[in-house]
């Protein structure tokens, strides 16, 4: 394990070096905070709270973190880079969690960005810092949960807009198992039992994301994102080690 | 210190590698000749650990690459086709990241490694010059610098002087040559007199198979007085 911090590095910094850091950040931060404005009613609500901006982000994030996750490994295929790696005397698993984690900071990154909107709160009114802080962990915490996926899926292709696509439909797919319309499809439509349909839901970002954004970190729902993680990760290094 | 066992490799339902099996011992400058398409690359790709072979193994220094490559690869250096390289990084980045991935974490450690590779490579003028920029020969010195710069026992290169300019082309190999006595060495290369001016055994192979290995003298006794692509051209015609 010695080997992911120098991994860590180069991909981390390597955002840096091109202007592709430069436009995500700003996408991200823009488009997160506008959502919020317009969309969120972040001022109207009359109330100091994040909870308009956090509203959004399992559906910016279908977006974004593709966006942010899609060059991982495909890029590395395609550049003939891989090659060069996976003959450093490092064992792909240190590659995939070093090149994770960098990706994973720089999408931290992106979202603690919004922090001039918290301080703006606690200018104004007098917000409460526990659920913000745990809206934040959350965020992150799904954010992560996002990027394995794609990480996973850019594994699987040299070809970027491929990885890009494929990240977005799996994580549409996570999104929506969680929403009530699809409860109640399942329930009334389908005439599944509530107790199915509430098993479905479990599998859904929505559903653990949920009580963050009120302030409730529920070791459950923490479980639910490492487990993502580390379940797209582990087929991550049997897709590259194939 | 290399030895290679009956290595195969398909592709779908193409042999690319059909039991290659030779060593290479300490102070050896392998060449290894062979028409497009004979499966230089992929064997050398199967010795350093990249792709795992379908039957047979390599062994370098005693280890077996298919039991534990990182091990193996600790000792190598290679220097892949058309030397890859991450794009966007410094020529001096790129060393600097690969001296910590070969255990050169201090600073004063790592910049001793990373200068020596330059130097050996000439790279001094472009050294805070990222590698997209680079023209095509520097970008292959920067893939050869990067093998060299653990000083490893064992050097693989996959055409190393393919895109040198001559003056550099007979720089590489006096550097191969001068560095040779206490390494083994396998180069891939489609310059014939390569051949002559640094190895001392060749290995040729079409189709997959190793059709000659020999002393270069040797090879030319086969047919005197025929050039060495004469030569070359009698044991690989089964091969267009
Ligand atoms: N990833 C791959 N998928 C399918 N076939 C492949 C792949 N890589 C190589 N091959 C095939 O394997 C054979 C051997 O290729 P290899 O690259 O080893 O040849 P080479 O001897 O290095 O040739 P050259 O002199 O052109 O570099 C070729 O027929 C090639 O088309
Ligand atoms: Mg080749």
């Amino acid at each position: 394990m010695r080997q992911i911090s120098p991994i860590f590095k180069r991909e981390f910094v390597g955002y840096f070096r091109s202007p592709v850091a430069y436009v995500f950040l700003i996408v991200f931060l823009l488009s997160s905070v506008l959502l919020a404005f317009f969309a969120g009613g972040f001022f109207r609500g009359r109330v100091a709270t994040l909870e308009s901006y956090f509203y959004f982000h399992p559906w910016l994030f279908l977006f974004l973190v593709p966006a942010a996750g899609m060059r991982l490994w495909s890029e590395e295929k395609r550049s003939g880079t891989v090659e060069l790696l996976f003959t450093l005397p490092i064992t792909t698993l240190e590659a995939v969690i070093g090149k994770f984690l960098a990706a994973w900071a720089f999408l931290a990154l992106a979202i603690l960005m919004s922090f001039p909107m918290p301080i703006t709160l606690a200018y104004l009114g007098a917000p409460d810092w526990g659920v913000i802080i745990s809206g934040y962990a959350g965020s992150i915490l799904m954010g992560g949960a996002y990027l394995g996926v794609c990480s996973l899926m850019s594994a699987l292709t040299k070809n970027q807009v491929i990885s890009f696509v494929l990240s977005v439909f799996i994580c549409v797919i996570l999104v929506l198992l969680g929403t009530s319309m699809f409860s109640g499809f399942m329930t009334g439509f389908l005439g599944m039992p509530v107790a199915f349909a509430d098993a479905i839901a479990n599998f859904s970002y929505l559903t653990h994301f949920d009580a963050f954004t009120k302030g409730v970190i529920d070791p459950k729902d923490v479980l639910f994102f490492f487990s993502l993680m580390g379940f797209t990760l582990f087929l991550n290094v049997v897709a590259l080690e194939r | 210190m290399i030895e290679v066992k009956g290595l195969v490799k398909t592709y779908g339902t193409k042999r690319a590698v059909d039991g290659v099996t030779f060593t290479v011992k300490r102070g050896d400058i392998l060449g290894f000749l062979g028409p497009n398409g004979a499966g230089k690359s992929t064997t050398m790709k199967m010795i350093t650990g990249f792709l795992r072979p379908d039957a047979g193994t390599a062994m370098v220094d005693g280890i077996d690459v298919t039991v534990d490559p990182v091990a193996v690869k600790q000792k190598l250096g290679y220097l892949p086709e058309s030397a890859p390289a991450y794009p966007e990084m410094t020529v001096e980045e790129f060393l600097g990241f690969i001296a910590e991935v070969r255990g050169f974490r201090a600073a004063d450690a790592k910049r001793a490694q990373v200068d020596r590779a330059i130097n050996l490579t000439h790279l001094a003028p472009v050294r805070k010059q990222s590698i997209e920029t680079l023209s095509k020969g520097f970008k292959q010195r920067v893939g050869f610098a990067q093998a060299l710069l653990h000083d490893p026992g064992v050097l693989v290169l996959d055409e190393p002087t393919d895109g040198l300019d001559p003056n550099q082309k007979n720089e590489v190999r006096s550097l191969i040559k001068n560095m040779a006595s206490a390494k083994a060495v396998i180069l891939s290369t489609h310059i014939l007199e390569e051949v002559d001016a640094i190895c001392n055994r060749v290995i040729i192979i079409s189709r997959g198979k190793v059709v000659a290995d020999e002393t270069p003298e040797r090879l030319r006794a086969r047919q005197p007085g025929a050039r060495l692509d004469e030569i070359f051209r009698t044991l690989t015609h089964g091969d267009i």
